[in-house]
């Protein structure tokens, strides 16, 4: 994403891009790209008599900007994306993309960096992309997070407010995630709480799946605009369905079959997590079928269940993370529902029983008392 | 004991409703509490232990719904007895002083046994209670149960709990809801048990019958 041509100075959002020169030098196939083509067209779950429109926009795209903005994160978003095992067509893809400013990544550095920043913002004015990574602190004015002498909402009013759409990555810029977890001490928010007015669209993940922004990006790239999204701001073809639906360890849990501890023979057979608080049934993600780390794996086809790390508030209403349920409130943090559940049907049972313990002693009093009535 | 007459209070929508009530709570909390917390019973895995349990707490549950839906229609529709001002005895005068003669019956302040020909004022609020529970239940049941079709019907009906509940807060509310029904329950049985024997009203039987034993007049 990094490597800049000379040539490339000076480019605007109208410049043609010549990808398949560019896929030519970097030794990509034109079978391998229509392949890419083909693996994008099944992510977005769209027809296959897409794949030749998306190969053809590709081919014609423009190019549009981008500024990566990092708030209170952990750059894992970052890293998830710079970390491909090989050079692939999805990272060329991504290349095409004019990545104006990335603390991460940029080489400029200081009032250089900035500049940079200023000046899309400015020239580019609702033209370019804004990706934002990590959650905006609210409290006290927003001091808790500042980057060259601006606080993450103030830069974030500018740069999302004045971008043709802001992509957030991962769970902290969808939801405020981990920073946001109780008691919040920053009041941390995610960007659509944070600049309302901005066109956001959120790609959650602890950290994101990068192919997931790839097919955010191709799906841009050949409509023109950003693809249909849930009530919570998520692209419906990544968090459409729930793990639990897509997961390779359904029949397991259909048949009975469950893992009830670490490294017991269900566990080692491969059977289902739903004991160990796998949270499969609760989250919204694609992870069973687009995978992680070149599609090797995914955590639940690893052995350990989901987290729940793509919905809002997760580290606080998944956890316990190795059980079903949360907490109760206000109870011992040994207290399940169910146990405190059976105490109180006891507890009835027994005041009731007390109660009819009285009622029988008063019996033959209460039939006199009739009597005088 | 000339002075008593056999009077019908129960109609036949009403005794219906509460069967049905009573055995699909048993159904759906045996079904339920096996869905939270299953057992190893698969040995292979072309069975289908927790997908047969799943469908009978899925079809007990519309049967549920569809006898809470019916009695609250007869709510509106059956007899005094069956009305939903049963259910809110504290809007009237009358109601309330009901209210405080069960409660100081109840509480061994008096011996004093009231006989209502209805519900009791204070069973009244119970029920009252319950059968909002029972809809807590009916959507939080449905909410879940519509995650496996995203939007679809029932999907978007019921997503705007989502507002008030995280997704794990739904399945704790749909837990900690079934105990509070099921202590209820014990509630229930023991006090209609107690009333028929202080009131003589024959009520354990009436909810077969439809008839309540009352004094004339």
């Amino acid at each position: 994403m990094g490597k800049k041509n000379d040539e490339e100075k000076g480019r605007s959002v109208e410049q043609y891009l010549d990808l398949p020169r560019i896929l030519e030098e970097r030794g990509v196939s034109r079978r391998d790209f229509m392949k890419f083509c083909t693996a994008m067209s099944a992510a977005l779950a769209l027809p296959v008599t897409f794949i030749p429109k998306i190969a053809q926009a590709l081919d014609e795209v423009k190019r549009p900007t981008l500024v990566w903005l990092e708030f209170q994160d952990c750059a894992g978003n970052t890293e998830s994306l710079l970390r491909a095992a090989n050079p692939t067509v999805a990272e060329i893809v991504l290349d095409v993309l004019s990545v104006d400013y990335h603390e991460t990544i940029m080489a400029a550095a200081g009032h250089q960096a900035e500049g940079a920043l200023a000046q899309v913002v400015k020239e580019q004015k609702g033209k370019y992309i804004a990706v934002v990574e990590g959650s905006i602190p609210m409290k006290d004015g927003g001091i808790y997070c500042c980057v060259a002498g601006r606080s993450a909402v103030d830069t974030a009013r500018e740069v999302c407010g004045s971008a043709l759409a802001t992509v957030a990555v991962g769970t902290c810029a969808a939801y405020g995630g981990i920073p946001a977890a109780a008691p919040n001490p920053t009041g941390a928010v995610g960007v659509k709480d944070a600049v309302p007015s901005a066109t956001v669209i959120n790609l959650p993940g602890c950290p994101l799946n990068a192919d997931n922004l790839t097919a955010t990006i191709v799906h841009f790239l050949v409509f023109g605009k950003l693809p249909a999204t849930d009530s919570l701001g998520r692209p419906l073809f990544a968090y459409g369905k729930r793990i639990h639906d897509n997961c390779e360890r359904r029949p397991h849990f259909d048949a009975g079959q469950y893992v009830e501890q670490w490294g017991d023979a269900a566990h080692r057979k491969g059977h289902c997590l739903y004991k160990m608080g796998c949270k499969g049934p609760e989250t919204w993600h694609n992870c069973p079928v687009q995978r992680w780390n070149e599609k090797t794996s995914w955590p639940v086809g690893a052995g350990h269940g989901c987290a729940g790390c793509s919905e809002p508030r997760f580290w606080d209403t998944m956890t316990p993370l190795y059980r079903r349920l949360p907490h109760v409130p206000g109870f011992g943090i040994e207290s399940t529902a169910d146990k405190i559940g059976a105490g109180l049907a006891v507890a009835t049972a027994v005041a009731f029983g007390a109660h009819g313990v009285i009622s029988a002693f008063r019996h033959k009093d209460d039939s006199a008392d009739a009597k005088e009535d | 004991m000339e002075n008593i007459s056999e009077k019908y209070v129960w109609e036949v929508p009403v005794r219906v409703t509460h069967w049905v009530n009573f055995f699909a709570i048993l159904t759906l909390a045996a079904t339920g509490l096996f869905i939270g917390s299953p057992r190893n019973l698969a040995h292979e895995t072309s069975q289908y232990v927790m997908g047969w349990v799943r469908f009978v707490h899925f079809v007990a549950g519309y049967a549920f719904a569809i006898s809470v839906i019916s009695r609250i229609y007869w709510m509106f529709r059956g007899n005094r007895y069956a009305s939903w001002r049963e259910f809110f005895p504290f809007l009237t005068a009358e109601g309330r002083r009901n209210m405080f003669a069960i409660f100081k019956y109840y509480t061994f302040l008096t011996r004093k046994v009231p006989h209502p020909v209805g519900h009791n004022a204070l069973a009244g609020i119970a029920y009252m209670v319950v059968f909002f529970f029972y809809l807590v239940m009916i959507f939080t049941g449905f909410a879940l149960y519509a995650e496996y079709a995203p939007r679809t019907v029932m999907h978007v009906a019921t997503g705007w709990l989502f507002i008030f509940f995280s997704n794990q807060g739904l399945r704790l509310t749909h837990h900690l809801v079934m105990w509070f029904l099921l202590a209820f329950a014990i509630h229930h049985v023991y006090s209609a048990w107690l009333m028929d024997i202080k009131e003589k009203g024959r009520v354990m039987s009436s909810i077969f019958s439809g008839y309540k034993v009352v004094k004339r007049g």
